[in-house]
């Protein structure tokens, strides 16, 4: 079993709702990261997913902009990331891991290349924000030859057709994007997606995280009543922006953001429970 | 080509000749949108089912005899089409070769061949029921052509234009913004083309209920690529028509200028089962191909996937894509349309390059010996064609793109002269 499947298993078995935090990697800079993998471990996530710079971000908003052109001024490049996650590994065996980024990166080192060296590093999967099931044939057998789960998203806009195909291919989880919008927009409209959520469930038997406009307490709380996953970005790109100027104090400004939404979610689970 | 191979599912030679009807027969893009192994949809699932409409509709309406008409109707009264083809006597003889013949794309309305394209999309969006659409916009010819149809219909129109292109298109900002648009600096990124682009997606994600995306180029996910090349082909049609109605016989050889390659294939496309036709790409070699400061991606990049498709690509070895460099804000991309990758990789196609300083030298050339101002972009085909047309014969023909008029880059050319206006 995948180290995603193995934690969603142990999850559900203990009726807890994950909480997935993301942030891009090297921002502000390459050695705040690994630390801040570990003190968001502590703080209580199940699963991180680690934004690899690129240059052209399309599906993001202005804050993830932002740390992507941070990091790309460091020149943290996707060896970088992947270097990061073994350094992360080295600690840490059993937190998951996935890369959330763009195909182009990894096009440039070949897929296969990018398989072989994600596994060897300790990567658990990949969420390749521009590759719908249409194109992602080669990259899913490179990905599933090294034991990778391929990650993919949906939307409000995703027919049942869609859902369902997407279900074929998708593996360790799906990601529901709560909003038409980019990342850190800030309208979840929660009876629209426990709708969607539910429509998911029904086609879909993988775990189903939902993301995008969740920036608070009260958002991951109502979000925790309908998804097997909360998973939380520019809230906290946001915190590290401010930050940028004190990396120090980074990872303990995002483990205490991080508390308080990890608390919100348990409450709705005890109460579910 | 550089990528490794394993990346793609497809093997060049079988998928072309898997899909040749008969011998000869070109007819891509596949279902997928693939031209070879580029082109596709390579975007967030957001903006999947919604390109999935889009494609219907396009469809549906390319075959409706009414949309045609009206489309026709619009290209011939509001537009002024057909355009005419110009022999460029005085300017073929100085060349002392082929005879070289002007495909007067600087004549329509709005002063480019971008409003062959406008009109197409912008007829389609209402048939779509969408009422506010969103261009981006690198020399402002694309802008202002989707203003100019958005004003037309009643639209709402929000143009996206980077901050660095907007300082040296001050003009085309100006006509947009009397045509009603709203012009939105875009800051991220290299604050050029390709920056506009990538928020212009954005706002699409976020508005798709209600708003229509004008791509102004051959570039973009699929159905885009297709279907602004169909739109632009009624260059081709008519050129081919017009040169054969002229001199019995079909041209030697075509020559455009290639930024996303709209123009180009404009041109290309009606010819490309004409096997006698050669076919002269023309990219922007900026400061010199080995200076680094060019956007010639066919010329000196290699493929990738941006913008929603696999194309060639200017980027670095971390498939970061690096800033280019044009005189002429339309040629300043780092990518091209899939097709033309297409088209290079068969062999169909040859693509090559000119400077800054031919393009400059092409515009003066022509400025004063014909009595034509183009734009600095359709001024590096015509630098090429001063390279091309002196090693064929007299006999022989050439048609030029004329993609546009000069009338925007007069500061541009002013500054370069050491002028203020
Ligand atoms: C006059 C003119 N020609 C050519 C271009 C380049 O675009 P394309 O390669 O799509 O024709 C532009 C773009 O703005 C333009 O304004």
């Amino acid at each position: 079993m995948s180290r995603i499947a193995a934690r969603f298993e142990q999850l559900r078995e203990r009726g807890r709702t994950a909480l997935i935090p993301f942030v891009t990697a090297g921002d502000p800079s390459p050695a705040v990261t690994v630390p801040l993998m570990h003190a968001m471990v502590a703080a209580g996530v199940d699963l991180i997913e680690l934004g690899v710079p690129f240059s052209d971000p399309i599906a993001d908003g202005p804050v993830i902009q932002r740390a992507t052109e941070r990091a790309l001024a460091q020149g943290v490049s996707l060896d970088d990331v992947l270097d990061m996650v073994r350094q992360f590994r080295e600690r840490d065996t059993e937190t998951p891991v996935i890369l959330m980024g763009y195909l182009n990166p990894i096009e440039v080192m070949g897929y296969e290349t990018f398989a072989v060296t994600a596994h060897a590093a300790g990567l658990d999967g990949a969420l390749i924000v521009d590759v719908p099931p249409e194109e992602g044939h080669a990259l899913v057998a490179m990905l599933k030859a090294q034991g990778l789960d391929l990650v993919y998203l949906l939307a409000p806009t995703s027919t049942e057709a869609r859902i369902a195909r997407i279900g074929e291919v998708a593996s360790g989880f799906v990601y529901y994007v709560s909003v038409k919008g980019v990342t850190g927009a800030g309208n979840l409209d929660t009876a629209a997606v426990a709708e969607k959520v539910g429509l998911i469930k029904s086609l879909i038997r993988l775990p189903v995280g939902v993301g995008f406009g969740i920036n608070n307490p009260e958002t991951a709380a109502s979000v925790a009543q309908v998804a097997d996953a909360v998973i939380v970005g520019s809230a906290i790109v946001s915190r590290i922006e401010a930050l940028a100027a004190t990396p120090e104090r980074i990872p303990e400004a995002v483990a205490d953001f991080l508390t308080g939404l990890r608390q919100a979610i348990d409450e709705v689970d005890a109460h579910v429970a | 080509m550089s990528t490794s191979p394993d990346n793609f599912d497809w093997d060049f030679a079988g998928a072309a000749s898997a899909r040749r009807s008969h011998p000869g027969a070109y007819d891509w893009p596949d279902a997928g949108g693939h031209f070879g192994p580029y082109g596709g949809m390579f975007v967030p699932e957001t903006l999947m089912h919604p390109l999935e409409e889009l494609r219907t509709a396009y469809e549906r309406y390319m075959a409706d005899p009414q949309f045609q008409a009206e489309l026709d109707a619009d290209l011939q009264d509001y537009v002024g089409r057909p355009s005419p083809l110009y022999h460029a006597e005085r300017w073929s003889r100085e060349l002392g070769g082929a005879q070289i013949f002007l495909k007067r794309e600087d004549l329509n309305h709005t002063g480019a061949h971008k409003v062959n394209n406008t009109i197409g999309q912008a007829l389609l969006a209402r048939r779509m029921g969408k009422t506010r659409i969103i261009a981006e916009t690198g020399a402002g010819q694309h802008g202002v052509a989707s203003a100019t149809v958005a004003a037309r219909l009643g639209l709402e129109c929000v143009v996206y234009m980077g901050e660095v292109d907007i300082a040296r298109q001050e003009a085309n900002v100006y006509r947009m913004r009397l045509l009603g648009a709203r012009v939105v600096s875009v800051t991220s990124g290299s604050r050029t083309l390709k920056d506009a682009l990538n928020e212009a997606m954005r706002d699409w994600v976020t508005n798709i209920d209600n708003t229509f995306y004008i791509i102004g180029t051959v570039a973009g996910p699929h159905p885009y690529p297709a279907m602004v090349r169909d739109f632009q082909a009624v260059i081709g049609r008519e050129a081919r028509a017009q040169m054969l109605a002229r001199s019995g016989r079909l041209p030697d050889a075509l020559v455009a200028c290639v930024g996303g390659g709209s123009n180009a294939i404009g041109l290309f496309y009606p010819f490309i089962g004409d096997e006698g036709v050669a076919i002269y790409g023309v990219e922007a070699a900026g400061d010199g191909l080995q200076t680094g400061r060019h956007a010639a991606p066919l010329c000196a990049g290699r493929p990738g996937v941006l913008h929603g498709n696999r194309t060639y690509l200017m980027e670095d070895n971390h498939g970061q894509i690096v800033e280019t460099h044009s005189i002429s804000a339309g040629l300043d991309y780092p990518g091209v349309g899939p097709e033309h990758a297409w088209l290079k990789d068969s062999g169909r196609a040859r693509y090559d390059s000119v400077t800054d300083d031919e393009a400059l030298r092409a515009f003066h050339h022509l400025t004063r010996t014909e009595g034509i101002i183009p734009a600095l972009e359709s001024s590096h085909a015509l630098a090429y064609v001063h390279k091309l047309a002196p090693t064929m014969r007299k006999d022989q023909t050439i048609i030029v793109n004329l993609s546009g008029r000069g009338d925007k880059d007069m500061h541009t050319v002013a500054s370069h002269d050491g002028l203020v206006l």
